[in-house]
C-alpha cells in the first residue's frame, strides 16, 4: 500500500484511514527504537532539510532524529541564525533550502498556515512540525499511537484536554485527530482560553464541551492531556500563574477524581509544578516518556513514506539497473 | 460636443428613468432629452446601456506620493476609469502623510498631469495620522481637501475625535473614521469566529469595530459634526448607524463590494488576497449589509481599493498586509450581488455609487443640463471575465482573479472626454 499523501500539513485534511495507515507504519519503527543498533539505511543518500523559524528542540532533535535513523542526511535551518532575522522573506528562505535540493522539508514556524504558503512554491514534500496556533500533527500521531498501546483502541474516548486551548495547536491537531475516531471532548482551562467557537472544531461524530472546573473536567475521562503553559501568553491577557496553579495544575487528588484507567499525557515541555504536580508526571498513569519515544517511530514512518515510500524504491530498481 | 445616443438615462436626483440622449458641451452637461440633433457633435451610440452620473468612490488608496511601486496616481485612476469611476476620493496615509497643504497641492498638482479621472484628496485628521496634534486642516481644506480621516487607523481618541468633529463641523467638512477598538484587535489578522478558530489565525472580534461606530455616533451627538463610518462590515454597526440617524444625528456610513460578496468562510487557504481590514465577516453580518444596502441605512458603496506589490502579499498570512483592490470589479459585484438578485432596484443601486456619496461631501450628482459632464456608462447584460493580469492598477492584490461577470462598465466620461471605453 503506498502513500495517498504528499505533504504532512495538518490531521484536519487526512481521513480515518489515512490515520491508520500512518500509524500501522509506525509500528515497525517503533520496535526499532528498543533495539541495541538503531540506525536503518532506508533513506540512505536522501535529506531531510529541518527548518525550525521558531525555535524548538524536542521537536527537531526527534526529527533529526528520525532521519538519523532510517540512513538519511538532514540539514538544519535554525530560529537563532536564521537569515529571516537578517530580512529575508519566508519564500526566499525556503527556496534557497530547496536550491540545495532536500527530499523533503521539516518545518516549524510561528504563522499558522505558513507551511501551506510554503508548499505551493514546493515540489518536495512538507511536513508541518507546528505551524503557529493551527497545528501539530505528528504531536497528534504520536498521541495517538501512546494511546492504542495504553488503551488499545481509538475510537470512542473520553478525552479530557486542560490548558490554553484557544493557542494550542497540539489540542487543534488532538481534536482533529480522536475527533475522526468519535472522541468525546471536555476541554477545560481559563474562560478567555477557552472560547464557545472552539466547540465548532469537532469533527463530525465526535463532540466538545467546555468545563471551567477541572474536577468535573477529568471525572469520565479515558486520557487526560495536560498542555504546556505558554508563560508568554500569560500577559494577554494577564492571567496571575497562581491562580492558574490553583484551578488548573493536574494535582494527584485531581486525578484520583479520573477513572484509574485513565492516562496522563503532556506533550511537553513540561513545567512540574506549575500545569502538572511532580508526582502526577511520574506516576505509572502518566506517558510523558513513552510519548517522546513514539515521536522517533511516528516521524520515522513519515519520512518513510513521503521520501522513501515503496513507488520510490522501485525507481531506484531502475536506475540500478542502468 | 459629445452626443450620447440612445442610452437608458438613470437619473437619481430627478427620479428619470427613460431612453434620452445626452448632449454635452465642454465640461457641462448642454441637454438631456429624446432625439437631439446636434451637427458636428461626435456620437457615442449607447444603445443598450445605461447612462447614469459619474461614479464617486469615497475611499481609496492611490499610494502616491511614496509608494509608487504599489501604485500611481496617474495607474490608479485609470483603473478607476476601467471601473466607471469619474472622481475618487484618496485617503491620506501615504508617505508623507496628506496631514498640510503642500502634500495636498503635490496630489493635485500630479492628478492635474496625468489622473484619468478626478482625484479629490483627503486630508489626515491628525498630524502624520499619529492621533496626537490636529493636522492642518483648515488649509489642505483651501488646497482641496473634501473630508478628513486618519484612515487605516482610527482617529486615536473619543478625545481628539471630539476636537476634530468640532472643527470639522465650522469647516464644513465630514469626519471619516476608520472604526476600529485597535485594543480589541490585538494582532487580529481575521474577523474572530468558526474559521479564525479552525485555521489558527487570531480573530478580531466584531464588536471592535461595533464599539468605534458607537463612541463616533455619541462624539456626533455631542458635536453635532458629520460622522461618516468608513468599510463598515458588520451587523452592529449598522444597528448603531440606525440608531444614530433615527435620532437625527449626522452619521453616514459606506460599505465596500466585497464585504457585501465574501464572507471569513472563504479564508481556508491562507490566502492572502482574503485578507483586509475590517476582515471579511460572518454570512450573517454580510447579509444585514445587504439589507442595509436596500432599505437606505448605507449611504454608498466605496471600494476601499487598496493596491499592495506581490512580494508583499506573498508571505505568511499573518504578515501580510490588509487590502484589495477594487475600483474595476464594483460596478459589476454590485450588479452580480445586489441587482441580479433584486435586493436592490437599479436605480438604488447607482443612488450608492453617485448621489449617495456625493450627500456625504455635499455636492450635487445629476444627469440634467448644466450638470457636470461626468458620466458612467455602463451594461447590466454584457458577460465578461476580470483578470487581475489585465487589471490598469499596479498592484493584482484580489480574490476576484478569474471572475465572470453579467455587467459591467462600458464608457467612463469625465468632463465631457471619454476618458475610457470597452
Amino acid at each position: 500500500m503506498s502513500c495517498r499523501f504528499h505533504h504532512l500539513l495538518g490531521i484536519e485534511p487526512l481521513t480515518r484511514e489515512d490515520i491508520s495507515f500512518i500509524l500501522e507504519q509506525s509500528r515497525p519503527f517503533q520496535e526499532i527504537q528498543s533495539h541495541p543498533l538503531k540506525k536503518l539505511a532506508t533513506l540512505r543518500g536522501k535529506t531531510v532539510a529541518l527548518a525550525f523559524f521558531e525555535s524548538s528542540t524536542r521537536t527537531r532533535i526527534s526529527f533529526g532524529t528520525a532521519a538519523s535513523r532510517l540512513g538519511a542526511d538532514s540539514m538544519n535551518l535554525q530560529a537563532e541564525s536564521s537569515s529571516l532575522r537578517k530580512g529575508e522573506s519566508l519564500i526566499d528562505t525556503v527556496k534557497t533550502l530547496d536550491a540545495m535540493k532536500p527530499d523533503c522539508i521539516v518545518m516549524r514556524h510561528s504563522s499558522s498556515g505558513a507551511p501551506h504558503f510554503v508548499q505551493q512554491h514546493l515540489q518536495i514534500p512538507v511536513i508541518n512540525a507546528g505551524d503557529g496556533t493551527h497545528e501539530h500533527p505528528t504531536q497528534a500521531l504520536l498521541d495517538a499511537i501512546t494511546i492504542l498501546d495504553r488503551k488499545g483502541r481509538l475510537d470512542h474516548l473520553n478525552v479530557t484536554i486542560i490548558g490554553d486551548i484557544l493557542h494550542s495547536r497540539v489540542a487543534r491537531s488532538n481534536i482533529q485527530l480522536l475527533g475522526k475516531f468519535g472522541a468525546h471532548f471536555t476541554l477545560c482551562g481559563p474562560a478567555m482560553w477557552l472560547p464557545s467557537e472552539l466547540e465548532t472544531l469537532a469533527p463530525l461524530g465526535s463532540s466538545i464541551r467546555r468545563v471551567s472546573n477541572i474536577e468535573d473536567a477529568v471525572r469520565d475521562a479515558d486520557v487526560v492531556m495536560v498542555l504546556r503553559v505558554q508563560q508568554e501568553r500569560l500577559h494577554e491577557p494577564a492571567l496571575p500563574l497562581d491562580d492558574y496553579i490553583l484551578l488548573y495544575q493536574l494535582t494527584p487528588e485531581r486525578l484520583r477524581l479520573a477513572p484509574s484507567h485513565a492516562i496522563v499525557m503532556h506533550p511537553g515541555p513540561m513545567i512540574r509544578g506549575l500545569e502538572i504536580d511532580p508526582v502526577v508526571a511520574d506516576c505509572p498513569q502518566s506517558c510523558v516518556l513513552e510519548q517522546v519515544t513514539n515521536g522517533l517511530a511516528v516521524r520515522m514512518a513519515l519520512l518513510f513514506l513521503l521520501i522513501g515510500g515503496p513507488h520510490d524504491e522501485s525507481k531506484e530498481a531502475l536506475h540500478a539497473a542502468d | 460636443m459629445l452626443l450620447i445616443k440612445n442610452g437608458r438615462v438613470l437619473d437619481p436626483a430627478s427620479k428619470t428613468d427613460a431612453v434620452l440622449d445626452v448632449l454635452l458641451d465642454g465640461d457641462r452637461i448642454a441637454q438631456v432629452a429624446p432625439g437631439i440633433n446636434a451637427p458636428g457633435a461626435e456620437v457615442l451610440d449607447a444603445s443598450g446601456l445605461i447612462v447614469a452620473p459619474g461614479f464617486t468612490d469615497l475611499h481609496c488608496h492611490l499610494r502616491e506620493p511614496g509608494e509608487d511601486f504599489k501604485e500611481t496616481i496617474e495607474t490608479g485612476t485609470r483603473a478607476a476609469a476601467r471601473g466607471g469611476f469619474t472622481t475618487v476620493c484618496c485617503m491620506p496615509n501615504t508617505k508623507p502623510v496628506n496631514d498640510n497643504a503642500s502634500v495636498t497641492r503635490g496630489i493635485l498638482e500630479r492628478a492635474a498631469a496625468g489622473a484619468s479621472v478626478r482625484v479629490w484628496p483627503i486630508g489626515a485628521a491628525s498630524l502624520g495620522s499619529k492621533g496626537e496634534a490636529l493636522a492642518e486642516i483648515a488649509a489642505m481644506k483651501s488646497a482641496g481637501i473634501v473630508a478628513v480621516s486618519d484612515d487605516g487607523r482610527p482617529i486615536a481618541s473619543a478625545k481628539l475625535l471630539r476636537q476634530v468633529m468640532d472643527y470639522c463641523n465650522s469647516l464644513g467638512l465630514p469626519v471619516i473614521d476608520h472604526c476600529e477598538d485597535t485594543s480589541l484587535v490585538g494582532g487580529g489578522v481575521m474577523r474572530e469566529g468558526p474559521t479564525s478558530m479552525r485555521m489558527g489565525l487570531r480573530g478580531i472580534p466584531a464588536c471592535a469595530e461595533s464599539i468605534a461606530v458607537s463612541r463616533g455616533v455619541q462624539i456626533a451627538e455631542l458635536t453635532g459634526g458629520h460622522f461618516h463610518v468608513a468599510h463598515l462590515s458588520c451587523r452592529e454597526s449598522l444597528e448603531h448607524v440606525r440608531a444614530a440617524r433615527a435620532d437625527g444625528l449626522r452619521v453616514t456610513c459606506e460599505v465596500t463590494p466585497h464585504h457585501f460578496t465574501l464572507t471569513d468562510e472563504l479564508i481556508t487557504t491562507y490566502d492572502t488576497r482574503f485578507k483586509m481590514n475590517p476582515p471579511l465577516a460572518s454570512r450573517s453580518d454580510r447579509d444585514a449589509l445587504i439589507a442595509g444596502l436596500a432599505d437606505g441605512s448605507v449611504d454608498c458603496i466605496a471600494t476601499d481599493h487598496a493596491p499592495h506589490d506581490a512580494a508583499s502579499k506573498d508571505v505568511e498570512f499573518d504578515k501580510a498586509p490588509f487590502g484589495i483592490i477594487g475600483f474595476e470589479t464594483a460596478l459589476a459585484l454590485a450588479l452580480g450581488k445586489l441587482v441580479h438578485t433584486n435586493r436592490i432596484s437599479l436605480m438604488r443601486m447607482i443612488e450608492l455609487f453617485t448621489t449617495g456619496p456625493a450627500r456625504i461631501l455635499g455636492i450635487k450628482r445629476a444627469v440634467a443640463a448644466g450638470a457636470a459632464a461626468d458620466l458612467t456608462l455602463f451594461s447590466t447584460t454584457h458577460q465578461w471575465t476580470f483578470r487581475a493580469a489585465d487589471s490598469a492598477s499596479k498592484s493584482r492584490n484580489t480574490p476576484f482573479d478569474g471572475a465572470a461577470f453579467t455587467g459591467g462598465p462600458m464608457a467612463t466620461i469625465v468632463a465631457g472626454k471619454i476618458v475610457w471605453k470597452r
